[in-house]
């Protein structure tokens, strides 16, 4: 009886690490594939059936990367905008939320479900009249209408959870504070900042990945071609040169490098804020 | 303002003619993409959400199993998540390749034919519900997870003494304390679904036939490829109001199967 059960327990645990094993396989291998086309050459991407190591590596795929588009150029672009949208972000999400959370002003909550209120329009719905105002103020292929708005409120979501972390500080913290004196912008910047780390380092990660791969924002506003960003550069030489598998691949590995890189170095904010937000449409 | 320019004929270059109803009347009566727009992105929705929702419940209920090395599981399960956008349609494309792509290769091995997916209409939409699986999969495990982990496991213990198997922890256990989160993330992902654009874009470009013209995409073109702005602003008006239909309307079926614990926030 007792040999019974420890074999079934046994039996369970080897089931479920083979499900365990098979489904990691699955969602992994298409990184792998990516990767190993990544270093072959033409005639061995089209070679059936496919290897798994290619037998001649490929690093050239990687140098045409940056001789068969302006990937530099792109890659200088995305850092520019990106950069720029993550410290407009933080700055402005962070200075609203902190007038949510701990200042007090007639209309302040109404105003605040109005803020939130906005979450729930589609991009689409507000898309034809922003294209519309920047249209008027001439900032059509140029960079502002992507970096601007970041710096005027930095958005809702941001917003809303940078409240909710402000709230969790204690009050008392800074009725102290003003007890000695300090101005509101000091508490804001020396005590409710630092303490805040966590969810500002969360705001400033789903921001870059946001930004990072935006493709609507740059599709609609900017047509010079000098002036792409890396996915619209990508979608670009898709239409373009669909065959060419080995270049493709090794390019959307260059693109993915940061984000793996952020992934792994703040694994623990970079999945909290994925799974709030729910980001990726 | 987009109310507005709803009710005129507007291509940015002149200033907006009012026409009153006259876009809604030409949408709704006489425009045939239009409707193929939209049965396309709610034959969409109906292959995603249940794909997804199950999908990463399953992950979910895996990747909580208390056996050593759970941690790394659920790292790799979550890692395609991290891929986005064009990047992810690339892969795609790529994987779904009807001659040299793996899906079809796997596929091979077991024998079975592979279909021309995004070549295809009739597989279009499903290869990229699948893809959308592969790519949020791991993000939408974690919410699982915590909820999972707020399960008391007195819960379990009693119905294992009441000689319930796997089945009826499950059905009996799981899935009622988990609807208030599987109810969230249906209603979410039918709104993400709504708005299915940059794959449609890269990989497809609506077509093969149309069979990929989603909803988003068919105001993109009416919009900056037609400078049809009045109209594009009608089509967005009535996303919205289907939007916001189909939540109430879920707020209003939820609560026939959603179980909270607190009872209910009314």
């Amino acid at each position: 009886m007792i040999r019974l059960s420890f074999n079934k327990a046994q039996l369970k645990k080897t089931t479920i690490y083979f499900a365990l094993v098979a489904i990691a396989a699955v969602l992994i291998i298409p990184l792998i594939w990516m990767l190993s086309a990544s270093l072959k050459g033409n005639e061995e991407i089209f070679t059936i059936p496919p290897t798994w190591i290619p037998k001649e590596i490929h690093w050239e795929n990687y140098s045409e990367v940056f001789n068969r588009m302006p990937f530099l150029a792109y890659l200088r672009n995305t850092t520019f905008i990106t950069v720029l949208t993550i410290v407009g972000t933080v700055f402005s999400s962070s200075l609203v939320a902190y007038s949510f959370a701990c200042l007090r002003w007639p209309g302040r909550d109404k105003i605040f479900i109005f803020v939130i209120a906005t979450m729930m329009l589609p991009l689409h719905v507000i898309m034809i009249p922003l294209f519309v105002i920047f249209k008027e103020l001439h900032w059509l292929n140029t960079y502002k209408p992507l970096i601007v708005p970041a710096f005027l409120g930095g958005g809702a979501f941001n917003i809303f959870l940078l409240r909710q972390f402000f709230l969790t500080i204690p009050r008392e913290l800074f009725d102290a504070a003003r007890i000695d004196g300090l101005s509101e912008w000091h508490i804001y910047w020396k005590i409710a900042m630092p303490l805040a780390r966590p969810a500002l380092i969360t705001v400033a990660i789903l921001t870059f990945m946001f930004t990072w791969n935006d493709f609507l924002g740059p599709l609609i506003y900017l047509s010079d071609q000098a002036k792409n960003t890396l996915a619209l550069g990508l979608a670009l030489f898709v239409g373009q040169h669909q065959t060419e598998w080995g270049i493709l691949m090794a390019a959307s590995i260059i693109m993915m490098i940061p984000m793996v890189a952020i992934f792994f170095f703040f694994q623990r904010y970079f999945i909290k804020g994925f799974a709030m937000s729910g980001m990726k449409g | 303002m987009s109310l507005y320019y709803s009710l005129c004929q507007y291509d940015v270059l002149r200033i907006p003619q009012y026409i009153g109803l006259e876009n809604y009347r030409e949408l709704l009566f006489e425009d045939p993409y239009f409707g193929i727009s939209i049965w396309n992105t709610l034959v969409y929705t109906i292959l995603r959400v249940p794909l997804a929702i199950g999908g990463s419940l399953i992950l979910a209920i895996l990747a909580n199993q208390a056996v050593r090395g759970i941690k790394f599981f659920r790292t790799v399960y979550f890692l395609p998540s991290i891929i986005t956008g064009v990047v992810l349609s690339v892969i795609w494309m790529w994987m779904f390749n009807p001659q040299i792509g793996l899906v079809n290769t796997a596929l091979g091995w077991i024998g079975l034919p592979g279909p021309l997916w995004l070549q295809s209409t009739a597989w279009s939409k499903p290869g990229i519900a699948l893809m959308s699986l592969w790519g949020v999969g791991g993000a939408r495990m974690i919410v699982f997870i915590a909820a999972l982990q707020g399960i008391p496991s007195s819960l379990y213990e009693s119905v294992e003494i009441d000689g319930g198997g796997w089945w009826a922890r499950f059905w009996h256990v799981t899935v009622p304390m988990l609807s208030p989160v599987i109810f969230l993330w249906s209603v979410l992902e039918i709104i993400f679904s709504f708005q299915v654009f940059t794959e449609a874009y890269v990989m497809t470009k609506g077509g093969p036939l149309d069979s990929t013209l989603f909803y988003n995409l068919y105001l993109y073109f009416k919009a900056f490829d037609d400078y049809e702005m009045g109209y594009a602003s009608a089509m967005a008006w009535i996303l919205l109001v289907i939007t916001l239909a189909v939540t109430l309307l879920q707020f209003k079926l939820g609560k026939r199967w959603v179980h909270y614990t607190g009872g209910a926030p009314e």
